[in-house]
């Protein structure tokens, strides 16, 4: 609260300035319009439109297929929390082996690169079919194709995590593992109190990339022939000749997405505006 | 310095010919220096002279190439002793403070005590709480450390220093980074350190604080000591030419 009461030369500034604010709301309004014009002109207000509209967005048929392809997406969800918890898991000990010193470790940080180098470069369709049909043909026996996807994502997607990590953990500054050590913390303390929380922190944007990267990815199960939400979908797009329930399924991965998207935003603001330790020294 | 605990007795830290070379650069040429308990002792010299090195080395946060340290009866530059041990009894200010950005000052404060002496939580919590209290920061004991000016931020780092009780303690130019206005708060805390019996050794540019708190002044020029005594004999009769061309330089 202030006292201040402003002079006439202020007021006479903030006056000006409310009138910039509702031009520029106007002439905001003025181009939606005129944008929103064009596209009713050359897209919706098109012979093809129609067509577009019929194969990719008929309301009847998403009402159709929905269950199906939602009762799918629950077994996307399945493979995506399971692996959640092993790649953040695997990730972690890969990152750890990449950067712990010491002659004993040397061939477990070599056994490490080789594995981010191996599953960084590897398509992940083909790690899908390895493990996928190449595991239960030579183990001769049944294996729930949830439990192969998740194989097959936590072993592509920790080398992507434990590179992430790996670069949060070199990102602490130097003079925090000396305050640590200078406590009398031992090695492995002072990663999990003070280095792993700091490096987490700092890649806390590109891991949530991953993780959304993730969430898309737990659709390729279906060509395992798991009936997930895209094998649920293409069934019902071949039973009605119409590309609809592939938009269904899209639109619910889509919907999975953005809070993980918004939960970012949101935490990485509040990071910076809690810890905003400058970059002084 | 009234109310100073008299130094006395056997030294708590002593170094024996010291040395260290960062590359081809002879940082510390044969260092030897030590501490009686409750002795308070001004490390002093130009940038470079290798006082951080010092301090470093002597809280085995830095190998030495030669040379042996002890801490009390224990040969600390023997490679068998477990360092972590070691470093659990010292405790060391730096510079830029390197307070846990992450933590609270609580926390920051109450981590050692918690994790490397395995005390209780709530004990450790109990005698933060009256650190921090005594020096005005109990207010912030929940705070991120980057919610505090710099002088407090030194405090708390000193602080979480002591709160271990460590046998010497070692204060690496810890107002060098600190505004001039918020050096006089952080002085006063070292001097109230001193005056409990706190076993200190300190690098410093500030030499009238030097002056009057320290027992005993080492002079450092070029990785060797070229001078050492009293505080009063060293200031008021530096008796070296290089003691003397680095002190001018301060007699303003």
């Amino acid at each position: 609260m202030t006292i201040h009461s402003p002079s006439a030369l202020e007021l006479e500034r903030r006056a000006f300035r409310r009138g910039r604010q509702r031009r520029s709301v106007l002439v905001a309004i003025a181009s939606s319009l005129v944008f929103a014009a064009i596209v009713w002109a050359s897209v919706i207000n098109t012979p093809g439109w129609a067509s577009v509209q019929q194969a990719f967005f008929d309301p009847q048929i998403a009402l159709q297929s929905l269950p199906k392809i939602w009762d799918g997406f629950l077994i996307n969800l399945q493979v995506l929390g399971i692996s959640l918890v092993t790649v953040s898991a695997v990730a972690l000990l890969i990152a750890v082996l990449r950067t712990v010193r010491g002659p004993v470790f040397f061939p477990l940080r070599v056994l490490a690169a080789a594995y981010t180098d191996l599953f960084r470069g590897l398509p992940f369709i083909i790690v899908l079919y390895l493990i996928g049909f190449g595991v239960p043909t030579i183990m001769n026996t049944r294996i729930p194709v949830v439990v192969l996807g998740v194989v097959a994502v936590t072993l592509t997607y920790s080398s992507y995590v434990a590179e992430v990590l790996r670069a949060g953990i070199e990102a602490v500054h130097p003079s925090q593992r000396l305050a640590a050590r200078a406590l009398g913390l031992g090695y492995v303390q002072t990663l999990r109190r003070v280095v792993l929380p700091q490096a987490v922190r700092k890649v806390t944007p590109p891991l949530m990339n991953d993780f959304i990267s993730m969430q898309k990815d737990v659709g390729l199960i279906s060509i395992l022939g798991a009936i997930d939400a895209i094998a649920a979908a293409r069934s019902s797009a071949s039973l009605s000749y119409n590309f609809t329930p592939y938009v269904v399924a899209g639109i619910l991965f889509i919907l999975l997405a953005i809070p993980t998207i918004r939960v970012t935003d949101w935490y990485t603001a509040r990071l910076r505006e809690r810890e905003q330790q400058g970059s002084i020294l | 310095m009234s109310g100073h605990v008299a130094a006395s007795g056997a030294p708590v830290l002593r170094a024996d010919d010291l040395w260290k070379s960062f590359g081809e650069r002879d940082v510390l040429r044969g260092v030897s220096v030590s501490l009686a308990a409750h002795e308070v002792v001004a490390l002093i010299g130009s940038s470079g002279s290798g006082k951080s090195t010092l301090l470093r080395c002597l809280g085995l946060l830095e190998p030495i190439d030669d040379g042996r340290i002890w801490l009390g009866e224990l040969d600390i530059s023997d490679p068998r002793v477990d360092g972590n041990r070691v470093r659990a009894r010292l405790g060391a200010v730096f510079q830029s403070y390197n307070l846990f950005p992450h933590l609270s000052v609580l926390d920051n404060v109450t981590l050692a005590s918690r994790v490397v002496h395995r005390m209780p939580r709530a004990r450790a919590e109990e005698r933060a709480h009256d650190l921090l209290a005594r020096v005005g920061l109990a207010e912030f004991a929940t705070a991120h450390p980057d919610r505090l000016s710099g002088g407090q931020q030194q405090r708390a780092a000193i602080v979480r220093a002591i709160a271990t009780d460590p046998e010497v303690l070692l204060l690496d130019e810890i107002t060098s980074a600190l505004d001039p206005e918020l050096v006089g708060e952080v002085l006063e805390l070292v001097r109230a350190l001193a005056a409990d019996g706190t076993t200190i050794l300190m690098a410093t540019h500030e030499m009238a604080f030097a002056r009057d708190v320290a027992d005993r002044v080492v002079f450092l020029d070029e990785g060797v000591i070229v001078e050492e005594g009293t505080a009063a004999s060293v200031f008021a009769a530096p008796q070296h030419p290089r003691t003397q061309a680095f002190l001018s330089r301060f007699s303003g």
